[in-house]
């Protein structure tokens, strides 16, 4: 049977390990598809590629297909999000300067988001020099997931501390060099930070919002309707791919794959802590997250539309598109469960029967009513307590103005 | 206003590329052309100039940056458009083959950027193509050092000519459907491994 190709832009990232193994590993030739994976410089090559074509989808920053929908950026077409990469995977980092004062502070080093951030404000508020902030790019989950953890812990973005962006690569970098205090990026850019230039990782994603998705899987929309049978091939591959990468056993052989020269090009113990959750958050404490990547457990692969409307109600808060109803409705509609749903019919694999959800409502893993039975999903929800209830969308956006 | 007049910004860490499309853009009579070869400069230089339009190599990582200092910047207050019209597929295909990416200020019109958009990508493949010459020429110059060296060998450890040597490493790259230079290469790691000792 000859493989069809299929062309996608990565950037050098924990979470493009799905698209890697369901190459290496066999699962998207199972499916008919000759994955081909290009590394890619910028978001914004990934975004450009996609948009014209090159791409036939790619790995993206999970509001980038809403931004691309909305026409927020140059080039934009309208995309869809068939399916996340995975949950969770990026933390924030800060230099050892701003730790130890951070610690003097009473930060503990267990990356609790909500004592480590009542420090960091008590820093803020005694210096005067600005801190400086770096994150990956303007629609990312880690420029909204930064603000979100500072605004919670009475820190204002851009009043009190300044946010910048720049490649994850040379992110650690900045911070040993000095230009940058701290930074949000994915995976592994946090543990090089701390190896490469002593920097202590402060706090996770996984602990400012549970279980949350931070990359996707993106495709022009008009493609994607022309080629259904070619996106549920894929979908299953990265399904299989995510499974494989959950089960602890693979671990160790995910990250020598990732290491190789043409995708991360990173030593492998570089890699395996945001793997295992087995972390040297800094000064070798070590610290262990379960949920600090969960490629496939919980239907974290699932993509709720009720988080495309999170990042939408971020883009409004910080002023990069205006709010109206037909809006959030294009940013909701930019994901699509019911693609992931049909495509893993044939398998028969459970998937959450809901599209949408109240991010805060679970506490502890949860039941749900899934296709052919249930599905254990959860914990979800802020660091803060505040819930985020997708049909009270006008009221949480009133509620975030300051 | 002439087109001439157009403040434009090129942002390229090469160098010489950055200094062949300036001077292409001085050719076309625009007088107000900035370089800037780092990156942290962009947002300083972005304030002063206001550019109109900004080249930038595509496969610059900084691409992110420069988008996010766009939408920072008080002197671009109108949001800044990828290629100079996005109906034209064919000019927007050819900018990324060549690795050339543009921004424009809203509003301005197709007719007064096209010939910048043009000259950059005809100066990036000139350059892509200039830099493959040299990297071959080099590359050759190369080769023939190894091949000297493997007759070298030859001629003492068997005594072999000049001419008798060269037919010796074609004949046993012919037999092994390899390269001479495969050959020659070869030829001299094993030398260096067992050879006599300097």
């Amino acid at each position: 049977m000859s493989l069809t190709p299929l062309t996608a832009g990565f950037l050098p990232l924990l979470d493009s390990v799905l698209l890697v193994v369901a190459r290496e590993k066999g699962f998207a030739a199972s499916e008919g598809l000759d994955l081909l994976l290009m590394r890619e410089t910028s978001w914004a090559n990934i975004r450009d590629r996609a948009a014209l074509g090159h791409f036939d989808f790619a790995q993206m920053l999970a509001p980038m297909p809403i931004a691309a929908t909305l026409g927020l950026n140059p080039l934009s077409a309208p995309m869809i999000a068939p399916m996340t990469l995975g949950l969770g995977g990026n933390g924030v980092t800060v230099s050892a300067d701003l730790w130890a004062r951070m610690a003097d502070a009473g930060a503990p080093a267990t990356l609790e988001a909500e004592p480590v951030g009542a420090a960091l404000a008590k820093v803020v508020r005694s210096q005067e020099r600005k801190l400086r902030f770096g994150v990956v790019h303007q629609t990312s989950p880690h420029n909204y997931e930064l603000r979100y953890w500072l605004s919670a812990s009475g820190i204002v973005p851009d009043r009190d501390v300044e946010i910048v962006v720049l490649p994850p690569p040379y992110l650690p970098d900045a911070l040993g060099a000095g230009g940058i205090d701290g930074y949000c990026v994915g995976e592994p850019w946090n543990t090089v930070g701390v190896k490469r230039e002593g920097g202590h990782i402060a706090t996770v994603k996984a602990a400012i919002w549970r279980n949350s998705p931070d990359k996707v899987i993106g495709m022009r929309a008009a493609w994607a309707e022309a080629n259904s049978e070619l996106v549920a091939g894929l979908i299953r591959a990265v399904h299989h791919a995510a499974r494989w990468c959950g089960e602890p056993a693979n671990h160790a052989e995910a990250a020598a794959i990732l290491s190789a020269p043409q995708y991360l090009d990173l030593p492998v113990e570089v890699i395996s802590p945001s793997l295992t959750g087995r972390f040297d958050v800094g000064a070798g404490v070590a610290v262990t997250v379960p949920n600090s990547f969960v490629p496939y457990a919980g239907a974290a692969n699932f993509p709720w539309t009720s988080q495309a409307l999170w990042f939408y109600s971020q883009m409004v808060r910080w002023g990069e598109v205006e709010h109206s109803a037909d809006r959030a409705r294009a940013a909701a509609a930019t994901f699509r469960p019911d693609v992931y749903r049909s495509a893993l019919a044939p398998l028969g694999v459970p998937t959450p029967v809901a599209d949408s959800k109240v991010e805060g409502l679970l506490a502890e893993p949860t039941e749900v009513a899934a296709t052919g039975g249930t599905l254990v999903i959860g914990p979800d929800g802020f660091f803060d307590g505040q819930v985020f209830d997708p049909a009270a969308l006008d009221a949480y956006i009133a509620g975030q103005r300051r | 206003m002439p087109a001439a007049d157009l403040s434009i910004l090129v942002i390229d860490e090469n160098r010489i590329r950055a200094s062949i499309i300036e001077e292409g853009l001085r050719e076309a009579g625009h007088t107000r052309v900035t370089v800037v070869h780092e990156i942290n400069e962009v947002a300083r230089v972005i304030e002063r100039e206001a550019p109109d339009v900004v080249v930038i190599d595509l496969e610059n990582p900084n691409r992110d940056r420069l988008e996010h200092f766009f939408t920072l910047s008080r002197a671009l207050k109108k949001p800044i458009a990828m290629f100079v019209d996005r109906s034209d597929s064919a000019q927007i295909e050819a900018a990324v083959e060549a690795g050339v990416s543009a921004y424009v200020v809203d509003g301005l019109k197709k007719e007064r950027v096209k010939p910048i958009l043009d000259m950059a990508v005809s100066r990036f493949n000139a350059f892509a193509r200039l830099t493959r010459e040299l990297e071959q020429a080099r590359s050759e110059l190369e080769d023939r050092k190894v091949i000297e060296q493997a007759k070298a060998i030859l001629f003492r450890t068997r005594g072999l000519q000049e001419a008798d040597a060269y037919a010796l490493l074609r004949k046993t790259a012919m037999n092994q459907g390899r390269r001479i230079i495969e050959i020659a290469q070869s030829l001299v790691t094993a030398d260096s491994l067992l050879g006599p000792k300097e």
